[in-house]
C-alpha cells in the first residue's frame, strides 16, 4: 500500500537532487534545469496532499491543483526569461560557466 | 495507487533526475529531464490529478524542453572539458544537500498522517478538468488574470532581452 509518506519522501529526494544540481554544477543551463526539478518536487507534494485531503463530496481538494497550475505557469515564464538572460550573457561574454562571471565579486 | 505502478515510475523519475545533474553533455541532461518529467506526470496520474498530469506533459515535456534544447543548440554548447574538480566544493555541496535531505526525512517521519493510506474517492471517474476550471475561473479569477499579465510581461521582457542593441 502506498502511503502519503512515500510520495512525500520521493518529493523530498527529488528536491534534494535539484538542490545538489544548483550547488554543484557550474553550467547555467544545468542550474536552470535543476531549478525546474525543485519546482516539480514541490508540485508533487502539493498534488499528494490534494489527493490525501478528500473533501465532503468525495473529490480531491482542487485548491492545491489550481496552485500547481499557477506554479507551472510561473515556472514556464521564469524559464523563458532565464534563457533570454543566458543568451544575452553569452553574447556579451561567450560563456555559460558561473565561474567566469565574477564582475560583482569582491 | 498500486505499488506496482508507483515504485517503477518514482525510480524512473529519480534516476533520470540524477542523470540531469551528473551528465556532462547539456543535450543528454535535457533529454534526461524529459524522461524525468514524464515519470512525474505518471505519478500525478496515479494521484487522480489527470489535468495536472496532462499539463505537465504539454508544458514541461513539450514547450519548456524544446526551449532548453533550442537554446543549447543555438549557443552550440559542447560537453564541458574536464576542468579540474574542486574536491572541497564537491564534498561541501553534497554534504549540504544530504543535510537538507535528512531534515526533510525527519519532518516526514514525524508527520502523523504520513503513515496513512490515501482515503478512497466517492467514485472512480469524475470531471477533473471541469472541477479545476470552475475553481480557476470562479474563486481564483483574479490570480488567473494576474498570471496572464505576468506571462505577457515575461513575453515582452524576453523580446527586449534578446534584441540586439543598436550600436
Amino acid at each position: 500500500m502506498v502511503t502519503l509518506g512515500d510520495y512525500l519522501i520521493v518529493s523530498g529526494i527529488l528536491f534534494t537532487i535539484g538542490f545538489a544540481g544548483v550547488m554543484l554544477r557550474r553550467n547555467l543551463i544545468i542550474i536552470l534545469m535543476s531549478l525546474e526539478l525543485m519546482l516539480n518536487a514541490a508540485n508533487l507534494s502539493l498534488v499528494a496532499f490534494s489527493r490525501f485531503h478528500v473533501q465532503q463530496s468525495g473529490l480531491p481538494d482542487y485548491n492545491a491543483q489550481v496552485f500547481v497550475f499557477f506554479i507551472i505557469t510561473v515556472a514556464a515564464a521564469e524559464v523563458a526569461v532565464g534563457l533570454a538572460i543566458l543568451v544575452a550573457l553569452y553574447r556579451a561574454r561567450q560563456t555559460t560557466d558561473v565561474k567566469d562571471i565574477m564582475s560583482l565579486k569582491f | 495507487m498500486s505499488p506496482f505502478l508507483f515504485w517503477p515510475f518514482a525510480l524512473l523519475m529519480l534516476i533520470f533526475g540524477v542523470a540531469v545533474v551528473i551528465n556532462r553533455n547539456p543535450v543528454a541532461s535535457a533529454l534526461s529531464l524529459v524522461v524525468s518529467f514524464l515519470g512525474l506526470a505518471a505519478l500525478f496520474m496515479s494521484l487522480d490529478a489527470y489535468f495536472i498530469g496532462i499539463i505537465q506533459v504539454l508544458v514541461y515535456a513539450g514547450a519548456v524542453m524544446v526551449l532548453f534544447l533550442f537554446i543549447i543548440m543555438l549557443l552550440d554548447l559542447r560537453a564541458e572539458e574536464g576542468r579540474q574538480v574542486s574536491w572541497l566544493a564537491l564534498i561541501g555541496g553534497i554534504a549540504v544537500a544530504l543535510a537538507l535531505l535528512a531534515q526533510i526525512l525527519y519532518v516526514i517521519h514525524n508527520l502523523k498522517s504520513a503513515q496513512q493510506a490515501f482515503p478512497p474517492l466517492a467514485r472512480s471517474t469524475f470531471d477533473d478538468v471541469r472541477n479545476v476550471g470552475l475553481l480557476l475561473f470562479g474563486s481564483y479569477n483574479l490570480p488567473f488574470q494576474i498570471i496572464g499579465i505576468l506571462v505577457l510581461v515575461a513575453t515582452i521582457g524576453v523580446v527586449l532581452l534578446s534584441k540586439r542593441e543598436p550600436r
